[in-house]
Formats: structure tokens, sequence, C-alpha cells
């Protein structure tokens, strides 16, 4: 698999090697079953994004890596261990997890809120220590709310408060860093703003992330690794340029539409048919 | 690497970005300590004025003197089998029920959460009156039937609400105690006039009749448990974020259960001492809260408790000559106007912010 980016900085392994992995997975809440028997390996040091029509499993799927459910079937490898038998505090020292749902107590502080990413690094014999403010003062940076360090979270705009999660999850400094949805209830400008700070993230640390989204443009222009479901299962999986086709498209969410490059990224950007115009 | 990409940021150098960290973790520790002094300074003054105030008044040598063994016909009969061991008790219960609701309410995420109104005091009221008037128990037997009943109903409530939000739970809760509370009253009305008066402790709870061997075992189970309780809602700060966060942050798949466990213990022991004084603990955690600046703080969430309790004991002696309330009456009195309050400010719900 090649990368279509040009990213100078980034050192890419030239064999891809996987840290964390799904092994014919089947995952499900009570009888139902949303993702049957399915595999994937996510590529270290990439960005990965996971995209499909709504029920297709995306979340679902990451959810199961991320832990938050434990497997009907098969497994989740971190590191070649099933995740669901480590303990919880070791994963969160190598897996962040930014879920769809994240709502902080009334009045809690950005600060107090970011310096809870810390907690898997703490122990009842280790204090608070400069490394700590450190982590905390760089998730801050990176994600441009220093300035609103001691505000209340609740008080904050819907895109500043995204990124704030986005500050906790990343004071974690883990490895890996999964998000479910992470740009939803984001305007446009928020969502590439987001989008810009795990790019930056990944090229500045090699962090390995990977994330649903809703939105195929900005999935095949943020993606290295673009993983395509559909009914549970992996439709298509590789680089956007390999994935986003209008076959591919038609598949996985029933439209019709042409793949032109994307004048800026030059990536694939999928433009709709529809009815209408012809 | 890392530094190459904040090298160019417009919020200055590493060390400049550390000082707004520390700046903005300093001002709530500052507010914590002012604040839990306060509280202790409150709890202090409402505990003197509780043993030495009131129709019988002693002064600070007495009392120490009192305390020491020496007998003072009459006034040593009132400090050590009622001033005292009512303020006692009620300092004991107050940290029971205050840490036990501000638990609930934190990791549950929602005020309404709290074990007076999701029927955790209830189970073991209906237990208790169970107990005494159809099964003819006493003492020891009864408390014991008292914390069984509130972990049961716990569970049954934890059974009943599923795998759904915390909204699920609070719906079951206040289902299951209109439920107990038709028990208690079914049994009322099965009681002959002695055992009466028992069951109207059990529904509304008071220090009223506080006595030491129930002092030394309350006291026993919170040197027990506290401990325990601290060790375990070290991953407090992460079960407020919700399930998921927390997870996401190292929180074990039953941490939440353990710590809600054991703040079921802490009421239910707490009713089995004084029976279900209302409202404490629901109204200590958010006022403790509130104080903080909106930070959950269990020591807080104890002294407000405590203060609460004996405050109002003092009150439901002294408020009217001649009559002497039951204490839940005046938390109840309480906590009605503060629940009202919650429900018109829409903070019942979600703390979504």
């Amino acid at each position: 698999m090649t990368v279509t980016h040009e990213r100078p900085e980034v050192v890419v392994p030239q064999e891809s090697t996987s840290r964390l992995v799904a092994d014919r997975v089947t995952l499900g809440y009570g009888e139902r079953t949303v993702v049957r028997d399915l595999s994937l390996a996510v590529p270290d040091h990439r960005v990965s994004v996971i995209v499909g029509a709504n029920a297709c499993g995306k979340s679902t799927l990451l959810r199961g890596m991320a832990r938050l459910l434990r497997p009907a079937g098969g497994s989740v490898l971190l590191d070649g261990e099933a995740i669901h038998r480590l303990p919880s505090r070791q994963v969160a020292r190598t897996l962040g997890l930014l879920p769809q749902s994240a709502v902080a107590p009334e009045g809690l502080t950005v600060t107090d809120l970011v310096s809870r990413g810390r907690h898997p690094h703490s122990g009842l014999l280790r204090r608070w220590s400069r490394e700590d403010d450190e982590a905390v003062a760089d998730a801050l940076a990176l994600t441009g709310t220093l300035d609103l360090a001691d505000r209340p979270v609740d008080q904050l705009s819907g895109g500043q408060r995204q990124r704030v999660w986005v500050a906790m999850a990343l004071a974690q400094r883990t490895d890996l860093l999964l998000l479910d949805e992470p740009t939803t209830y984001l305007d446009l400008a928020h969502q590439v703003e987001l989008l810009d700070v795990l790019r930056d993230l990944n090229a500045a640390r090699g962090t390995t992330i990977v994330m649903v989204l809703h939105e195929l443009a900005m999935a095949s222009r943020y993606a290295d690794h673009l993983v395509a479901m559909q009914g549970g299962r992996v439709v298509a999986a590789g680089t956007p340029a390999e994935v986003v086709t209008p076959d591919v498209v038609r598949r996985v969410f029933d439209l019709e539409c042409r793949v032109i490059e994307d004048p800026v990224s030059h990536t694939p950007l999928v433009v709709p048919v529809g009815r209408h115009h012809h | 690497m890392n530094a190459t990409l904040l090298e160019r940021h417009p919020d200055g150098t590493a060390a400049e970005r550390v000082a707004v960290v520390r700046r903005a973790r300093r001002a709530p520790r500052r507010r914590r300590r002012l604040v839990l002094a306060g509280l202790s300074v409150l709890l202090l003054a409402v505990f003197a004025a509780r043993v030495l105030l009131g129709d019988f008044t002693f002064t600070v040598p007495d009392f120490f003197r009192i305390l020491l063994g020496a007998e003072i016909p009459g006034a040593t009969f009132i400090l050590m089998e009622s001033k005292l061991p009512r303020a006692v008790l009620g300092v004991l219960v107050g940290v029971a029920f205050g840490v036990g609701g501000a638990i609930f309410q934190a990791t549950l995420r929602n005020p309404l959460a709290s074990p007076d109104v999701i029927g955790v005091s209830l189970g073991a009221s209906a237990s208790a009156v169970v107990a005494i008037v159809l099964a003819g128990l006493e003492g020891g037997a009864v408390q014991a039937a008292a914390v069984l009943g509130a972990v049961g109903a716990a569970v049954l409530v934890r059974l009943v609400a599923g795998p759904g939000g915390t909204h699920h739970l609070v719906l079951a809760g206040i289902g299951m105690a209109a439920a107990l509370l038709s028990v208690v009253h079914y049994v009322f009305t099965r009681a002959d006039v002695w055992d009466a008066q028992l069951v109207l402790r059990w529904l509304t709870g008071s220090v009223g009749a506080a006595d030491w061997p129930t002092i030394r075992l309350l006291a026993l189970a919170l040197l027990v448990l506290l401990p325990l309780v601290a060790r375990a809602t070290r991953a407090l700060p992460l079960l407020e974020l919700g399930e998921e966060t927390a997870t996401g942050l190292g929180a074990g798949r039953h941490q939440a259960d353990l710590v809600l466990l054991l703040a079921v213990l802490l009421t239910a022991v707490g009713v089995a001492a004084a029976g279900p004084i209302s409202f404490v603990a629901f109204l200590a955690g958010p006022i403790a809260r509130l104080l903080m600046g909106g930070r959950t703080t269990l020591v807080g969430a104890a002294l407000v408790g405590a203060v609460v309790v004996v405050g109002a004991d003092y009150v439901a002696d002294y408020l009217l000559a001649d009559i002497n309330f039951p204490t839940g009456v005046v938390t109840g009195a309480l906590g009605a106007p503060f629940l009202l309050w919650l429900l018109a400010t829409g903070r019942t719900g979600r703390r979504v912010a």
C-alpha cells in the first residue's frame, strides 16, 4: 500500500505494522449482531478513517476496538493480546478514546477536565508532576485552547468544547487514539480546524489515529487509510484513491456519483449525481 | 518531534504554557482549602451549640469535666445520655448520608439520583419495619435487616433499570421508592401503638433516640467503610465524565458498581442507626458542589451532611417548646424547596454543558 499524501515529516515505515488488530470480531448489543466476523489491521503511525452509511456498524466497530463493547466472537488485539483481558488502566496508557457522547459535569474548568487525561499515568505513590503539567499544557496548546484554561467547559461554544475534549485525550499521551465522530455538531470551519489538529498530532508524534467520520469528503481528505463499511462488513480498505470509486460509493452509500480530484488536496472528491442534474 | 510542532506556537515557550496550567490548577485548590476549612469551623460551631446550649446550658469547663468522668447531678445525665450522643450520632449519620449521596449523584451524573430519592433508604426502612412488626424482631436484627433491605432495593433498581442511561435508573428508583413507601404504610396499619412509634422513626428518621451502643456500631462501620470509599473513589473524577470516557481513561469494568455498592452500604448503616433522615443525602452533595464552584468533593459533602443533621436536630429540639420533632421533619422542610428549585432550574437531567 502506498501513501498518497506527501508528508515529509512523517517517517512512514516501509512495511506497515499494526499494534491494534480486529481478528474475526463479532460485535452487537444483546441479541442484535451489528458487526459480524470482521477483521481489520490498523496501520501504525497513520490516520485511519472508517466511513459508511448510518447503522453500518462503524461506531460499533470503534467501540469494540476501544474495549467499550465485549466481542461476542473473535477478539480485538492490542500488541498481540486480547484487549478485553488487559487491565483497563494499562490499556489507557497506550490507547486513548474520545467517545461520541462526552458531557462534562457542570462548572468543571478546562484545565481540570484536561488534567483528568493524566489519570492512567497516576498512581498511589506517584503525585502530580512537572511531566503532567507539560502534557496538559501541550495538549491545550496543540488544540488552541490554552487561553481557555480556567474557563468552565459548559460556557464554551460547541467547537471550543470539542477541542477541549480532544485535548483531554491528547493529555493522555497515548500511541493510539480512537475518536468516534469527533466532528459531529461542528460547522465546516471547525471541522477542518479539528481534523488539522489531529493531522498535526499524527505528524508530530506519529500517533496512530482511528476515527469514524460521517463526511466522505473530509474522510478522503484526511485519511491515509480509508475503511468503507456496509452491513457490518468491510467493503473496501486502502488509500482514499483506492477506495473512493463510483462503484464503492454506490455499494456503501447507495449513491450514484462521479469522483474528481480535489483541487486543494489532490485526494478523491465525491460529486453526487442525484435525480435533478444530469 | 513534538517540540518542532509547538516551537512556532503562538502560546509562547513551554515554560510559559506550563505556568498557565499551574495557575489554572491552583485557583480551585485554594478555594477547596478555604471551603473545607470554613465548613470544619461551622461544624465545630454547630456541634458546640448543640451540646452546650438549649434549655440546659453548659459551660465549656463543665463540659470537659463531665466528659472526663465528673458527676454533676442532673447535668451529667443530660449531657452524656442526651445531648452528646445526639450530636455525635448526628455527625456520623451526616457523614454517611453526605458521602453516600454525593457518590451516587456524581457517578450517575444526576442530582436526583441520590439514595433517598431512588429508594435505597426506603429499602432499609421497609425491611426494618417488616422485621419489627411482621417478624417480631428487635435490636441488632432490625438494623441488619435495614442494611440488607437497602442493598436489596439498590440491586433491584439496578436490574429494573437495565443497561440504559441514568434517566432509567432515576425513574425505576422513584417507582421503587413509591412501592416501598406503600409497604411501610401497610405495615403501619398493622402495627400496635407501641410498634407504630418505632415504625414512624423508620419513616422520618431522627437522632433523638441516640444511644452509645448504636453510635459505637455506626462508628465501627464507618471506620471500615470510609477507607475503602477513599480508595475506590479515586476513580470518581473519571466516573463523573460518563461510563465510556471513564473506560477510555482506565476505569475498570465494574468500578462504577463497586463505588455505588460502597455508597449503598454507607447509606444503609446510616439508616440503620437513625432512620432515613430525609433529603440529607440529596442536599449535601449539591450544596458542597455549589460552595466549591462546581467540583465534586466528598469531604465537603461529608461536612455539609454533618452540619445539616446536627443543625436540624438542634432546631427540631428547640424550635417549639414542648414539642420534640424528629430530625427528618426539619431536613425534609429544607429539602423540599431545594428539590423544587432543581426542577425549576432544569438541573435534574444530565448535567449537560
